[in-house]
């Protein structure tokens, strides 16, 4: 076993999993990530196996689970929302606090974190997907794009049409119309990303005004995104290092505070 | 009314009641079993509160058998001219929510959303229009308006869902218009306009019942109301006791009698035995949550379809709903009735609900109530069906927790209509709010 690993972080979410293992001073030591599965019990079985080849011993090390599917972790010592795990790692990358919009795959979250590291508000989509990554990954996914694309053909044009539907499925729709009208692609992938960041910004006035943001999730892979955002809220957006790991990472770090509590 | 009728009418009644009490009875004993890992016991009462909203609704379907002329009314009609002329009230809003609560509302919306009712309408409304068109309900049999009344103080839907159920029942409907209080309080001339409707609604109630207004008659009944909404202030103020001895959840099941039995003396007694027992639980350190550790305070209606499941989740992590602005709104009315004017009072009193003033006053409200009942936060359901209950929540939303330093999550959802009830977003937005509250 490797007596560096001391504690673990199991983010489940909608479209990835992700397992971070933190060492004492609770720098990411080991991680891994693959898509999510239905069989979420499965998953997490086969998560904390390869965590154990990793050399993490989880009959000493504290594992804590966040995300959608957190609860179905039977091995976690504890389980934490995405919010308060979401904020404990962003908070740990860049201190100070801010406002940290995570854009998931299922939700969005606008978190408030003060300068202590405290969640003292947070917004997040409701019941729909639109401002969500699903609502990038179901179109790219119909256009034929490769996600790791979307942003470099998006801020390739500096034309925009307009996509007037907020519904994932009708906004799907909007696209393959438009295109079969003629419209080019770069332009209506870049009004399709509009339409998803000015939800955002809408999310983030709710929570509060700030002149800068803090991006995680899988989607702040996507420069158009960050540069989009920065464009709409008039805010500095600073990108996490390890924007989909962000989660996972403030779990362990959860994790390792109890850990220090036990000795 | 034909003799055997009135016979008939009378055994239903008897084997309704008889029916009734077992069931209280069976329930009472089943109570001294219960037992919760973090719930507090259950309220003595409470099978006795089922067993008079029970009665409630037996005496209805039998009271056409039995002469009396029957008044369908929204929930914030000045009932005790009514109740002054013998009518036979039955509030459609109470049966939703019974609805509600026994999970049936659904299929009853879908009747009425099949008859070309829109998904946009109050889930209320549908509900009943489901329950007209059908003739399911959970309460046996709901009998038809002689008189619908519809007050505007509560909503401006009331207008279109009771003329529609004029146009159903061919009954005639009676329009209380209560103008919409903008500034601290109704102007005189809008009390006087109100007060107006209801002189000259007298006559017209008088053919319809068959039955004469005596002045005494409507001062006990503005009596019987003021002191029951007195009591059940006192009810919801023995929350400012920590552990707060009734949740705001169980005050939802609760507040039945004083909203559709206000002006009976059975209604005042109710709320005596249920103060008496809150103070045998405050003096017996018995809370609704077995280790009460956070103080909330609710805005709007219950989602009345997962009361259970919120004073669980919330009662686990020794969170607790204290107080909620729906149930108050019962309540703080009171000090307005004044039996000796009944019909101005009653003027005054139905222009105030929090509903017909500004969002101004909600807010100033909620910050009351905050201090009153010493809460650590507040939930605002956004309902999707209340409109005028849900305007003005984002900006109150970001007052409370800017200016007055209290976190406030707003909760997507809709009284009664499960089908905008997201689980799964809900359960995590409650948990991450529960954390940021803290220790």
């Amino acid at each position: 076993m490797n007596d560096a690993l001391c504690a673990c972080g199991l983010d489940v979410g909608s479209t990835t999993a992700k397992i971070v293992a933190v060492d004492r001073a609770g720098e990411i030591r080991w991680w891994h990530l693959e898509p999510a599965e239905p069989r979420v019990e499965d998953q997490v079985a086969r998560l904390t196996d390869l965590a154990a080849r990793a050399g993490v011993d989880l009959s000493t090390t504290p594992l804590v689970a966040t995300g959608y599917g957190r609860n179905l972790v039977k091995v976690a010592a504890r389980t934490v929302t995405e919010i308060t795990c979401h904020a404990r790692g962003i908070q740990r990358e860049f201190a100070g606090g801010g406002v940290l919009v995570d854009i998931g795959g299922q939700d969005s979250k606008v978190i408030y974190i003060n300068p202590q590291g405290a969640v003292v508000d947070f917004a997040m989509n409701d019941k729909c997907a639109a401002g969500t990554g699903r609502f990038l990954e179901n179109t790219a996914a119909r256009l034929g794009v490769a996600l790791d694309d979307l942003g470099r053909l998006t801020l390739s044009s500096r034309e925009e049409v307009p996509i007037t539907s907020t519904c994932t499925v009708f906004a799907e729709s909007e696209v393959i119309s438009l295109l079969a009208q003629g419209a080019r692609l770069e332009p209506v992938l870049r009004g399709l990303h509009r339409s998803l960041v000015r939800r955002l910004a809408a999310m983030i006035r709710s929570v509060g005004a700030t002149s800068s943001l803090l991006l995680s999730g899988g989607v702040a892979r996507n420069r158009a995104v960050a540069q989009l955002l920065e464009e709409e809220t008039g805010a500095r957006v600073q990108v996490s290092a390890h924007p989909q790991l962000v989660g996972a990472y403030g779990a362990a770090l959860v994790a390792l505070e109890m850990q220090t509590q036990v000795e | 009314m034909s003799g055997q009728g009135r016979v008939t009418a009378r055994a239903g009644l008897f084997l309704g009641r008889a029916a009734l009490r077992l069931r209280r009875i069976r329930a009472e004993q089943r109570a001294r079993a219960w037992q919760h890992d973090v719930l507090g016991p259950p309220l003595r009462l409470s099978p006795r509160e089922k067993e008079l909203v029970g009665r409630h609704w037996l005496e209805a379907r039998f009271a056409p058998g039995l002469g009396r002329k029957v008044a369908w009314v929204t929930s914030g009609a000045p009932v005790e001219l009514l109740k002054a002329l013998d009518f036979f009230v039955v509030y459609p809003e109470n049966h939703g929510a019974i609805c509600g609560t026994a999970r049936v509302a659904e299929g009853l919306m879908m009747e009425a959303e099949a008859a070309g009712y829109s998904r946009d309408l109050c889930s209320y409304a549908r509900t009943d229009i489901g329950c007209v068109l059908s003739g399911r309900t959970p309460v046996g049999r709901i009998p038809r308006p002689d008189l619908l009344v519809a007050c505007t103080n509560i909503c401006q839907t009331v207008l279109f869902w009771y003329r529609v159920l004029a146009e159903m029942f061919e009954a005639p409907l009676l329009l209380i218009d209560t103008p919409f209080v903008y500034y601290d309080e109704a102007p005189a001339h809008a009390v006087e306009y109100v007060k107006r409707q209801l002189e000259e609604a007298v006559p017209l109630l008088e053919r319809i019942s068959g039955v004469g207004l005596k002045a005494e008659r409507l001062r006990d009944v503005a009596r019987l109301a003021k002191t029951a909404s007195e009591l059940w202030m006192e009810v919801m103020q023995r929350n400012r006791h920590q552990p707060a001895p009734i949740s705001a959840i169980e005050q939802f099941i609760q507040m039945a009698p004083i909203v559709e039995m206000r002006g009976d003396p059975e209604t005042v007694d109710y709320y005596a035995c249920l103060l008496a027992e809150l103070d045998e639980r405050i003096a017996r350190g018995i809370g609704a949550v077995q280790a009460e550790r956070k103080r909330l305070l609710w805005d709007n209606l219950p989602v009345w379809y997962r009361l259970r499941d919120l004073a669980e989740t919330l009662g686990r992590h020794g969170v607790v709903l204290v107080a909620s602005t729906y149930t108050n709104a019962w309540g703080e009315l009171a000090p307005m009735i004044d039996p000796e004017r009944p019909l101005e009072s009653a003027a005054r009193t139905y222009l105030h609900p929090i509903l017909n003033r500004g969002t101004g006053h909600k807010l100033a409200t909620m910050r009351r109530m905050i201090d009153d009942y010493r809460l650590d936060g507040v939930i605002l359901h956004s309902d999707r069906s209340c409109k005028p209950y849900s305007v003005g929540q984002i900006d109150q939303r970001e007052r409370l927790t800017r200016d007055y330093g209290r976190p406030a999550l707003l909760l997507e959802a809709d009284h009664n209509d499960p089908r905008c009830y997201a689980e799964a977003q809900v359960a995590n937005r409650l948990a991450a709010f529960i954390e940021m509250l803290g220790p």
